[in-house]
């Protein structure tokens, strides 16, 4: 795709031309680099590590013992287990309770002025460490799963452009549904829902991605028993902290292939931590550069 | 309607539904009809809206407006088997938490690391949507797009790591300088360093995803403006500084009255992930002070104390600056 200079542009020169040109390549590599560097190292050997002084550049000797070892089994297996669940579970609730929240204030309802200012002040003056932690104690929810879906359920950005995008649905379509005896429900499902699916589709990788797979803070904070641990806090365990991978029985016993090298087994955590959103990504970035959520952010 | 106003936040919102609403009513619900209606037959009209706002509503208010009270114990001496009943103490948290060294030391370096990702951070999304907006070719600039919105969607703890594999003790510049015969350096262990560390990885993470918003910015600037600029014989810069710029104003105003809001809370898990790197000297903000005095250490009110202090801070912040760029003629954030 190729756009056209307007005629009244003049042409840019060489000089500035090579400098835009530098400066992209330049942040685009700073950008790209690290995760390089990370796959090539959970890819090494002891050999390629030594040689590489902690970090490597390109694997002279590429091996997936590193993933068989955290795949195998222990702490890391177990933890992904977690966070899938926890991101299915929870980007459905969050769509959902979302969903529903933003149509009833996308129309005239008695209250609906007053629960969207409720939400949009919780962007201003959040809640406190303290008190939600008491609010989660208080409800029994410490050390439970519920801790890390319940409280994050709802996020009022999400909820603001949902609500503006239902707004923007031409009036003439709810309305001939309301003539031929469609009720709110049947409309929302029937009509305003299926219109919605790509802000929807967005909306739900938002969550899915930022609410609940990367979701650390709130594990740490509600959650005790580390066999109920999320994948982030097992990564920070492993990865940064550098606590020995519990677990793995691949290559507890004597004999066979020597052990990976510890740095590709924590770059293969980072990995493996990494890779879902790589995978959903393509379909969240179509949307951002078509700028579908800017007409929304600016409502 | 004025008094409406007053209370809503984020103009954007509000001002859209003000106008959008009478377009909206259904044809039941004329607005004049609306008015005559009683707030019962309101509610019982509109039973299964309600019904569908259920969920949503009932989370804001247990899990954000109720806990709003649980400040209380800054008021308290909050002891855990007696909660909420503990004993009330008047100021008393307050004048402990400012005779604490360690708080004030929260503070400073909390303001420290703000100012200077304010200084550093804030004009990089502008500069980098310039080049991608002065971008001819559309297949580029999605390319360009794609790569630098990825770090925003990677977490914390993830950054981290990478930032260790680049700049840590056994990374890529400490090799580096190996190589050449320095002294190979953590630059994540350094003390002196923790800031700009700190500065530096918001940078790395946000800069494209900030982008977005400007862009949209740029590109609802009316290209007839550019085209009426270059035939009354302004020249490049000329128009970048009388059409481009005068587009972005409004947006920045605002982006800059929401970031003076946040000063006091910077990235809370990128710090206590990193915090035990540098020592709580270098490494100690705010929300990790009442992270580790309240959650970790048991200090209930003094924590939830220091907490009350930020979010109270913050929201004048936030009222002070909407002030202020209400005075030069802004919208600000609240209409």
């Amino acid at each position: 795709m190729q756009a056209v200079r307007p005629p009244w542009m003049e042409r840019p020169s060489r000089l500035s031309n090579a400098g835009k040109a530098v400066l992209l390549a330049v942040v685009c590599i700073i950008v790209i680099y690290p995760f390089l560097s990370v796959i090539a190292t959970s890819l090494a050997n002891q050999e390629d590590v030594t040689n590489g002084g902690g970090m490597v550049l390109w694997p002279q000797h590429p091996s997936l013992a590193a993933y068989k070892t955290i795949f195998s089994g222990g702490a890391v297996a177990n933890s992904l287990w977690v966070s899938v669940g926890i991101t299915v579970v929870g980007t459905l609730a969050s769509v959902t309770v979302t969903a529903m929240l933003a149509y009833s204030i996308s129309r005239p309802i008695v209250g609906g002025r007053v629960i969207l200012v409720m939400a949009l002040l919780t962007l201003l003056f959040p809640p406190g460490i303290i008190p939600s932690y008491l609010m989660v104690k208080q409800l029994g929810l410490l050390n439970t799963y519920a801790a890390l879906i319940v409280p994050v359920v709802l996020n009022a950005f999400n909820l603001v452009v949902l609500r503006q995008f239902f707004i923007n649905i031409p009036q003439e379509l709810t309305d001939s549904a309301r003539m031929d005896g469609a009720g709110d429900v049947t409309i929302l499902l029937r009509i305003v829902l299926p219109l919605s699916k790509a802000v929807l589709a967005v909306i739900a990788l938002f969550y899915a991605v930022t609410t609940y797979w990367n979701s650390f803070f709130q594990a740490l904070l509600y959650i005790n028993d580390n066999a109920k641990w999320p994948l982030q806090l097992v990564a920070r365990a492993y990865v940064l902290q550098g606590s020995p991978i519990l677990g793995s029985v691949a290559y507890s016993v004597g004999g066979g292939p020597p052990p990976p090298p510890t740095q590709a087994i924590q770059m293969a955590v980072v990995v493996v931590a990494i890779l879902p959103i790589l995978v959903v990504y393509p379909f969240l970035q179509k949307y951002f550069t078509q700028g579908v959520l800017s007409g929304a952010i600016k409502g | 309607m004025a008094r409406e106003r007053s209370v809503g936040v984020l103009n954007s919102a509000i001002a859209a539904e003000s106008d959008e609403w009478p377009r909206t009513t259904t044809a039941t619900a004329t607005p004049v009809r609306r008015q005559q209606q009683s707030f019962l037959s309101r509610v019982k009209r509109d039973k299964t809206m309600l019904l569908l706002a259920l969920p949503g509503v009932l989370y804001l208010l247990i899990f954000v407006y109720i806990p709003q009270l649980g400040n209380i114990i800054a008021f308290q001496n909050y002891i855990a088997f007696q909660g909420f009943d503990s004993p009330f103490v008047g100021f008393d948290n307050f004048r402990q938490l400012f005779a604490t060294p360690q708080f004030w030391n929260a503070v400073n370096n909390t303001i420290q690391i703000s100012l200077l990702q304010l200084i550093l951070y804030f004009p990089a999304p502008i500069g980098l949507a310039l080049v991608l907006n002065g971008l001819i070719s559309t297949g580029l600039r999605r390319f360009v797009q794609s790569v630098v919105y990825l770090p925003h969607f990677i977490s914390w703890v993830i950054i981290v790591a990478l930032f260790q594999q680049m700049l840590g003790g056994t990374g890529l510049v400490a090799n580096l300088m190996r190589a050449v015969g320095l002294p190979a350096t953590n630059f994540l262990g350094v003390p002196a360093l923790f800031k700009w560390m700190m500065t530096v990885q918001v940078i790395w993470k946000d800069t494209g995803w900030g982008t977005i918003i400007y862009l949209a910015a740029l590109l609802s600037i009316d290209a007839t403006l550019y085209e009426a600029a270059a035939v009354d014989g302004a020249g490049r810069w000329r128009r970048f500084l009388h059409v481009t710029l005068p587009g972005l104003v409004g947006i920045t105003i605002l982006l800059l009255i929401l970031r003076l809001g946040t000063i006091l809370s910077v990235g809370f898990e990128q710090i206590l992930l990193q915090r035990d790197g540098v020592g709580e000297q270098a490494g100690e903000v705010l929300d990790t002070f009442v992270y580790y005095y309240g959650v970790a250490g048991g200090q209930w009110s003094l924590a939830a104390t220091a907490g009350l202090i930020k979010g109270i801070v913050g929201l004048v912040i936030v009222l002070g600056a909407n002030k202020v760029a209400h005075v030069f003629g802004s919208d600000g954030v609240l209409s």
